[in-house]
């Protein structure tokens, strides 16, 4: 155990300088600068611009910027937003929470919903729910998410229906102390009537976009490992210890299927983050989606390159969270190690 | 009144040919604590027929019977509820497979311990306790130990012995044992025989060995019936099946044993077990026997002194058949 954790942050090294490089390179490669965007419309002279950019550091030749940015990383030290001078790191997580209460809220709708269809379209494979499933997954899994959006938007968020709001995490109204940063659960402790159900009815249709991928790809990974794994011999042994169906298939069946289940739910995390910051975008969320895309926009380099190698440094200890978890379902791995 | 009591089973599996007629109408009748072997090569039924009794076969299989009787009750206008109060109680089964018919997302005492949680109920010490009872029934070392063991963690013998500690958790009447010792090697599958004979005595439990070595049945049972094809084409006792086999089929089974072979090689049936789509018409074993006539092509067989063949052995030489006129029986 203590191997395969010391093994698996040496394989991360690597990674990381590589992050370090693109998201250095990535940035810089877009068309214009930090200085010109700060100006904004008023424009700047050539005198000023370069003064600011020797201010900035942005004057050194490029390998001297990118040791002094790994250096300073190193060091635990991101940098400040060149918008905000605030701490790149403190920024993203004050913001991370509302990420990644809109991920896990996503995580949550997908599972509970993909888990028992990909089970019962397994079960009563060739049905006329199996095909159903199946082909609303495709649908959800090549639906483009911004035009998802839209659609629900249209459908739930204006007249006549209106029923859910379309943009931040909670009404206006309410303010209060966010000690967990998790809205629903700041909401409940603040005791202001209602806050609770403004948060929550501002979560929903961010939750549904953001979840609608994931949602086809576990129903679907889950039917068909269900389905591999309900022709074992040991299902069998199950069904002739006279077990009764609901333990032989939620137990002994897909204690199995859970293994590459579980894999695809790990691997999903990467994308969801991606997905997060469209949705975030889409919804006017304030998460860390949101605010990489500000920060692009304002060719924040110290954000954008510290976001990155934050979202990465997350993305891969998901990861290895999820390699530890196979061990506690599946002991042949969990002995292998 | 037996235990057991099987008349005209069938079982068709829909396949993407047709139907496919696997078991062809098969009696069996078992009494309190008998032994009977089923045997026949590969393909011939042995498992679907048993699995059918079980209720174990996949939704493509039909099962049809006059009569499937355990313990005086038909199981197959049982309840599912009621039906699998029976199953893994009062009959239970073991499989060909050891090593894949463990379910190795869990512990050895808690697949022991499920059994008899669902049939028994009792508390979790009590049930603790039983399991390491059985372990060291079926000859396991240092039950305790191995309580906490995944499958994979032990050898298919020991996987197989855990097997018979599960089936026979909860006292059953009648234990099916599907060619149990295939997959081991040879000096296990004398201990795993041994020890489910042993266990049919002492428990006064009836057992079916299912199998296709008839060394084994010679040891062992006291009744066999020979399976082809979906057929049962000979029943007899043990004792004069090896003195006198009626059937031509059971005949070419026995000249296979080693002991019994003549010249220096084994003599082996030529040919296989036809399956779904090269099942010949008339008798079934027609492509393959040494006596087969015209007649075998054409006519089904009916039951001809206990043996499914339209000119049935005795010693060896076949009753009415056109070429063996007059010979001595
Ligand atoms: N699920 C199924 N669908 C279609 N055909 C099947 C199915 N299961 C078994 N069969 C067919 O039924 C026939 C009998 O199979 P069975 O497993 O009972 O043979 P057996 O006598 O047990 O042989 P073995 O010694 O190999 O175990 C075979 O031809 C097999 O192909
Ligand atoms: S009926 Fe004919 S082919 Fe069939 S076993 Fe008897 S002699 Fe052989
Ligand atoms: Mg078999």
């Amino acid at each position: 155990m203590l191997r395969f954790l010391i093994t698996k942050f040496a394989q991360m090294i690597p990674t990381f300088f590589g992050i370090t490089v693109l998201s250095f390179a990535f940035i810089r490669l877009l068309p214009g600068d930090p200085a010109t965007l700060l100006a904004g419309e008023r424009g700047v002279t050539p005198e000023r611009h370069a003064e600011l950019m020797a201010l900035l550091g942005f004057d050194k030749p490029i390998w001297q910027q990118y040791l002094l940015y790994v250096a300073d990383v190193l060091q635990g030290d991101l940098g400040n937003s060149l918008v905000t001078r605030q701490p790149v790191l403190e920024e993203f997580f004050t913001l991370f929470p509302a990420t990644l209460e809109l991920s896990i809220c996503a995580m949550i709708f997908a599972t509970v919903l993909g888990l028992p269809a990909g089970i019962i379209a397994a079960v009563k494979r060739g049905s006329w729910f199996d095909h159903t499933l199946m082909g609303s997954a495709l649908t959800g899994y090549s639906m483009p998410i911004f035009w998802w959006a839209l659609i629900l938007i249209i459908l739930f968020s204006t007249p006549p229906l209106s029923w859910t709001p379309v943009s931040g995490r909670i009404d206006i109204l309410y303010f209060f102390d966010q000690p967990t940063g998790f809205m629903l659960i700041d909401s409940l402790l603040s005791g202001e009537k209602g806050a609770f159900w403004s948060a929550l009815s501002h979560l929903v249709l961010p939750t549904i976009v953001l979840g609608t991928i994931p949602l086809a790809v576990i129903a679907r990974q889950t039917r068909s490992a269900m389905l591999e794994v309900l022709s074992e011999d040991y299902v069998r042994t199950a069904r002739a210890k006279g077990l009764a169906p609901s333990r032989v298939i939620g137990l002994h069946a897909l204690r199995n299927a859970l293994i590459p289940v579980i894999t695809v739910i790990g691997l999903l995390v990467g994308t969801l983050l991606g997905g997060a910051i469209l949705t975030e975008t889409i919804f006017a969320w304030p998460g860390i989606g949101k605010w990489m895309v500000d920060s692009i926009s304002r060719r924040d380099y110290p954000s954008v390159q510290g976001g990155l190698l934050l979202i990465a440094g997350i993305v891969m200890i998901v990861n290895i969270t999820v390699e530890l978890l196979y061990g506690l379902i599946n002991p042949r791995i969990r002995y292998r190690r | 009144m037996s235990l057991l009591e099987i008349r005209n089973l069938s079982v068709d599996f829909q396949t993407a040919h047709g139907l496919f007629r696997a078991v062809d109408s098969v009696d069996l009748d078992i009494a309190k604590g008998e032994l009977v072997a089923i045997v026949g090569e590969s393909g011939s039924g042995k498992s679907v027929s048993m699995l059918a009794l079980m209720g174990l076969l996949p939704w493509t299989a039909k099962v049809t019977a006059d009569c499937l009787a355990f313990d005086g009750r038909d199981l197959l206008t049982m309840a599912p509820r009621e039906r699998r109060k029976i199953i893994g109680k009062d009959m239970a089964m073991i499989f060909q497979e050891p090593m894949t018919s463990l379910n190795p997302c869990f512990t050895v005492g808690f697949q022991i311990t499920e059994s008899l949680k669902t049939h028994l109920g009792g508390s979790r010490a009590e049930h603790r306790r039983r399991a390491i009872e059985l372990l060291e029934l079926v000859g396991i070392p240092a039950p305790e130990t191995r309580l906490s063991a995944f499958p994979h963690q032990m050898s298919g013998g020991m996987n197989q012995r855990v097997m018979i500690a599960i089936a026979i958790a909860c006292n059953p009447r009648l234990l099916i044992a599907d060619e149990p010792t295939t997959a081991l090697d040879v000096t296990i599958q004398a201990q795993i025989l041994e020890l489910l004979v042993e266990l049919q005595r002492e428990r006064d439990m009836a057992l079916v060995l299912i199998t296709h070595d008839l060394g084994v049945v010679a040891e062992t049972a006291e009744r066999v019936t020979v399976q082809y094809a979906g057929q049962q084409v000979e029943k007899q006792p043990v004792e004069s099946l090896f003195d006198d086999p009626h059937h031509p089929y059971t005949a070419a089974l026995l000249a296979a044993l080693p002991e019994r072979a003549t010249s220096k090689r084994l003599p082996s049936i030529a040919g296989v077990v036809p399956g779904q789509l090269d099942r010949p018409g008339g008798c079934l074993f027609n492509p393959r026997c040494g006596f087969a006539t015209e007649r075998c092509r054409q006519e089904v067989p009916v039951l001809n002194r206990g043996a499914l063949c339209h000119y049935p052995l005795s010693r060896g030489v076949p009753q009415g058949h056109p070429e063996h006129q007059g010979e001595d029986a």
